[in-house]
């Protein structure tokens, strides 16, 4: 069976669900096999790593070492796929969809002289090569598309398949890569990242409760985190509350923040500009509560409420509560 | 420090925006064109770097005609120069053969620093930028909050899932930029007059050394098989807190299987 390359997401050795969605996906058009960037992992770390990616079914894990993989932005990851899709000729090549995935596949296409299709949400076979779905125009219309010329190369937006597992052998192949001088033109001094908390990832989460202007202050916005706790649900919010500096911007959701597409979307206190609803619209249930009953996030509910958050969020975390109790 | 800011027409983001079922493109009649409002950040960015550090900034177009409205808005907004690719074979042409005629025309300038905005708000590929980079073989910073450069090195802070990177590289070199690092300013009067006196340079595919086949819809390597438009979401309910809106509201996440 012919096969299909991912891309893994990892931290550390620990394999990210959007990965597992990735093989899952994988699986349906031919047999995963998992590329795994394992710089600064140790043995162990890698064998946990590749037993994960067989029970999602990888066939083959592809264990790629060498040095200036990660301290150096993106350059030296394509680079590093380029030849393994040189030694294996896969019938294609999976990435996440997020902007260091996306832009490894726009470096590989260059390279390989492919084609890229961006945020699918699925994949099929088609004739001898792949067919892909992409939501565009904020969901409004749903385009088929393939990648014509080269090993289709194609970023899947998280969250558009649940991962199943399914045993595949796991076997590792080691791949070891010398990175050129040309892919460290970009060099990473310094990682900061922002303290996460127990919450579900944004990009991840099956509920996701977000809060906008209207939430009036930073510390306000602990009436929206009581409710996404109340709900098990993730944090998001407007960029007007993260301009403002009420909550960090990794958690902003729209058109420069996190594309997000949850079983349902709670949007408080947010007005619904185009640039927030390109970021949400294709979640499949959305609530809003917002005190302006003309407010355009109206326009796409399943449910509104027209009141002050302030008021009504409390009141919906306390109902929940006493629901769920 | 010359710099080059590639600027993208779009439609407008408000409106409402279809695929022309003839050939499965943009249908670009239909819609009011823009500048991209992320390009809008760059060409600011560009401004203040001439500011502090001299030097000319020129704006890089490839769109149809009526693109010259979008280079002209960039122009009042204090660009020097323009170079507007033009050609009726681009039509339809993809990420890849877009970056590739953009290193084309880069190559008839001098630059020390290209901008970019991280995404366009019609495409939504946010790839352009790391093909370009890929092409040209400089040192690629992408989606920028911060730009500082120093003597030859350019430093920046890319917004990542979990937080920030600095990232540096020496010029020339490749930054895309989020709106987060500045505000743009609006063109003035005199700004606005001026810029009808700036000199626009149109390039052709021919000018390029490009072949017809190598871009627009014939070389584009991936293709809309078909498209269909999503079933509208069926209007929802809304109702008016009097107290019961919480309830209300938990009523139908239970009834969903929510709670
Ligand atoms: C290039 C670019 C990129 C952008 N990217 C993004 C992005 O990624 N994400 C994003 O969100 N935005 C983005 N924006 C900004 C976007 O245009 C809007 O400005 C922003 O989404 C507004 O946030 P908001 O809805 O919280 O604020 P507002 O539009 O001010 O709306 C606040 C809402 O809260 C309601 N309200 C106020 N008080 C209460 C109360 N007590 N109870 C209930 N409701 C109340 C008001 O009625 C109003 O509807 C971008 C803009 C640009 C130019
Ligand atoms: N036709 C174009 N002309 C000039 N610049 C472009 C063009 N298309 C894309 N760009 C640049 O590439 C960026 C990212 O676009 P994209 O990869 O399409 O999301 C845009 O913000 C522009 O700066």
């Amino acid at each position: 069976m012919a096969e299909v390359l991912v891309l893994v997401d990892h931290v550390d050795g620990e394999v990210k669900k959007v990965t597992l969605e990735l093989l899952t996906l994988a699986r349906r058009v031919g047999e995963p096999g998992a590329v795994l960037v394992a710089e600064g992992l140790d043995a162990a770390a890698v064998d946990a790593a590749a037993v994960r990616l067989g029970e999602f079914g990888a066939a083959r894990v592809y264990v790629v070492s060498g040095a200036e993989l990660t301290s150096h932005l993106v350059a030296p990851v394509a680079e590093a796929l380029a030849q393994i899709v040189g030694q294996v000729a896969p019938m294609a090549v999976l990435v996440a969809a997020n902007e260091d995935g996306k832009e490894v596949a726009g470096r590989l296409a260059i390279k390989i002289g492919s084609g890229i299709i961006t945020d699918a949400t699925d994949v099929s076979v088609h004739g001898d090569g792949l067919a892909a779905e992409q939501p565009v125009f904020g969901g409004s219309t749903v385009v088929r598309s393939q990648v014509t010329h080269g090993t289709p190369i194609i970023a899947i937006r998280p969250n558009s398949t649940a991962p199943e597992a399914a045993p595949g052998a796991g076997e590792q192949v080691p791949v070891s890569v010398v990175v050129s001088a040309a892919a460290r033109g970009a060099r990473i001094t310094e990682r900061v990242v922002e303290e996460k908390g127990e919450r579900p990832e944004l990009s991840e989460a099956a509920i996701v409760v977000s809060g906008g202007r209207g939430v009036g202050s930073g510390e306000n916005f602990s009436v929206i985190e009581a409710l996404a706790d109340s709900l098990g649900a993730a944090v998001g919010a407007s960029r007007a509350a993260t301009d403002a500096g009420w909550y960090p911007h990794q958690h902003q959701v729209g058109q420069t923040g996190k594309t997000v597409s949850p079983q349902l979307y709670v949007a408080a206190g947010i007005s619904g500009a185009i640039q927030h609803r390109a970021g949400m619209q294709t979640s499949k249930t959305i609530v809003a509560i917002n005190k302006d009953p003309e407010a355009p996030i109206f326009e796409l509910v399943d449910f509104g409420v027209v009141g002050d958050l302030h008021k009504v969020v409390p009141a919906l975390t306390a109902e929940v509560a006493k629901r769920k109790a | 420090m010359n710099i080059v800011v590639c600027i993208k027409q779009v439609p407008d983001t408000w409106s409402e925006k279809k695929l022309d079922p003839a050939d499965n493109t943009l249908d670009r009649v239909a819609t009011d064109p823009v500048l991209n409002e992320m390009d809008e950040y760059a060409v600011e960015e560009a401004l203040r770097l001439k500011e502090a550090h001299g030097g000319e900034v020129t704006v890089l177009c490839m769109g149809p005609e009526t693109a010259a409205d979008t280079i002209r808005k960039a122009l009042s907004m204090g660009a020097d120069k323009a170079i507007h690719v033009l050609d009726d074979g681009l039509h339809g042409t993809d990420g890849v053969g877009t970056s590739l005629a953009l290193a084309k025309a880069l190559g008839t300038t001098e630059f020390d620093l290209v901008l970019l905005g991280s995404e366009s708000s019609d495409a939504r590929m946010s790839v352009v930028p790391a093909m370009l980079a890929e092409r040209l073989e400089c040192p690629q910073l992408t989606f920028a909050k911060e730009v500082v450069v120093d003597g030859s090195t350019v430093r920046i802070k890319r917004v990542t899932d979990e937080g920030f990177q600095t990232v540096e590289g020496e010029l020339p070199a490749v930054v895309s930029v989020v709106e987060k690092l500045n505000e743009p300013r609006y063109p003035s009067f005199k700004g606005i007059m001026a810029a009808k006196k700036k000199p626009v340079a149109t390039l052709s595919l021919d000018d390029l050394g490009l072949a017809a086949g190598e871009v627009g819809l014939a070389g584009a390597w991936s293709a809309v098989e078909s498209f269909e438009l999503a079933p509208a979401r069926s209007a929802g309910t809304v109702v008016t807190d009097e107290g019961n809106g919480a309830v209300a509201l938990a009523d139908f996440l239970a009834a969903r299987k929510f709670i």
